[in-house]
């Protein structure tokens, strides 16, 4: 890419690899075709030296405090004109066309909705999150084995400061963190690896704060485990064996 | 859930993706004023548009919003920018040392004009994807174009900038 000769097909894959967006049976593919192609090899190297140039840039900008005001403000104003549960108000994008009956069923169901809030299974939640990270390039947003980078990554993110923890050397080891979302409510997400199985640990804070035992439980062919400790609620998911997740539990509770 | 808990839930889903908007709208727009206003209209639309969010991406989703804001301000006003010029503001360096100090800016100056010029398309995927690292797909919902145009605006936007630091630094 560094001349206008752009021929060999290949240079957009490079591209792809570079963004993290090949698999890795595709990526090894290409590192054997760039030793022998000039012109990859010149893509690449054009290609990683602007990456560094844009992070070493610092180009990005933070928000002024004035819109962090504006939302605040905003958000508080909002709720006197929108006293509507978040799940009732899902339903009333169905309002327009809805028919007489479907209306009346609607009612029902709104009434049903208001009066007797009908909590998200946080076991369904958990899996679907699982599951969605596992689609290339959405498991982790930093990835780093260091929990001093993982951690720091995650401030000013969240209103909460989850605690990240190394379990390496009991060969769990921590490879990165993303931010997720379940139920509208924004949880941090740490990726841990038991060989070549990805485990993810959502956390958030309690509203209960007292401390509960893990409890296990299984769905679609996922293995959870969840407990609160310190005031956070910690749900691990993964596909490994219910044994060795319910040790991966047992280990993070126990480490300081 | 009650009144109460569908703002605090609004606030806490757009917050963690504040600074993300902010820096795509100012990027899109000429100035600091002008993202400023964008993003204002966009949090405006944004809670409007919020009881329909699903709770997932909720980046993406603020992002597209912030962007179609971004795009209707720029066409009923004045069109897109042509170079986005960086103020002083953007580009002041905290290091002690003025002559590097100086040296880093002008870096960071030229490669702000560089990508202020790129047409907004390319400008656009490559803001998503080196500053705030969205996945192709993610790029994709934001500007609403297919994974493989967004491929290539990234290919163009990066092809062209690659080409122009060599040439700079050829000429230095």
């Amino acid at each position: 890419m560094s001349t206008d000769r752009s021929t060999c097909p290949m240079t957009l894959l490079v591209q792809a690899d570079i963004d993290g967006e090949l698999d890795a049976g595709r990526a090894a593919d290409l590192i054997l075709h760039r030793a022998d192609c000039p012109e990859c090899q010149a893509a690449y190297a054009d290609l990683m030296m602007l990456r560094d140039r844009l992070r070493e840039s610092d180009l990005r900008e933070r928000a002024p405090d004035s819109l962090r005001r504006f939302l605040a403000e905003r958000s508080a104003a909002a709720v006197p004109q929108a006293p509507v549960p978040a799940k009732v108000a899902r339903l009333s994008r169905w309002r327009g066309g809805a028919s007489f009956a479907a209306g009346m069923a609607l009612a029902a169901s709104l009434a049903f909705a208001v009066f007797r809030p009908a909590a998200p299974d946080p076991l369904e939640l958990v899996v679907d999150a699982h599951v969605r990270s596992l689609q290339a390039g959405h498991l982790e947003d930093v990835i780093s084995t260091d929990r001093h980078t993982v951690k720091p990554w995650f401030e000013g993110k969240l209103d909460f400061a989850p605690p990240v923890k190394d379990l390496a050397v009991q060969q769990f080891p921590l490879t990165g963190g993303r931010l997720d979302v379940l139920d509208g409510r924004p949880v941090a997400a740490m990726v841990y690896r038991r060989g070549t199985h990805p485990i993810n640990l959502l956390v958030w804070p309690a509203k209960d704060t007292a401390d509960r035992d893990p409890v296990t439980e299984e769905k679609s062919g996922f293995t959870t485990v969840h407990w609160v400790q310190n005031g956070m609620v910690l749900w691990a998911v993964s596909d490994v064996e219910r044994a060795q997740l319910e040790e991966f539990a047992h280990l993070w509770k126990s480490t300081p | 859930m009650t009144g109460p808990a569908l703002h605090q839930s609004f606030e806490a889903v757009v917050l963690p993706h504040l600074d993300a908007g902010y820096s795509l709208a100012r990027w899109l727009t000429r100035g600091r004023g002008d993202a400023e206003d964008v993003v204002q209209e966009a949090l405006v639309r944004a809670l409007t548009y919020f009881p329909g969010f699903r709770g997932t991406n909720a980046r993406g989703w603020f992002l597209q919003i912030v962007r179609n804001t971004a795009y209707a301000s720029m066409s009923l006003n004045r069109g897109f920018p042509a170079p986005v010029e960086p103020d002083e503001e953007t580009l002041r360096d905290p290091a002690d040392d003025p002559e590097a100090s100086l040296i880093r800016r002008r870096g960071r100056a030229d490669l702000a004009r560089l990508i202020g010029s790129l047409e907004v398309e390319l400008r656009e995927a490559l803001i998503l994807r080196e500053f705030e690292e969205l996945s192709y797909k993610e790029i994709a919902q934001v500007t609403g174009a297919p994974i493989g145009t967004v491929m290539s605006r990234l290919w163009r936007a990066r092809r062209t900038l690659a080409q122009a630091i060599r040439r700079e630094e050829m000429d230095a």
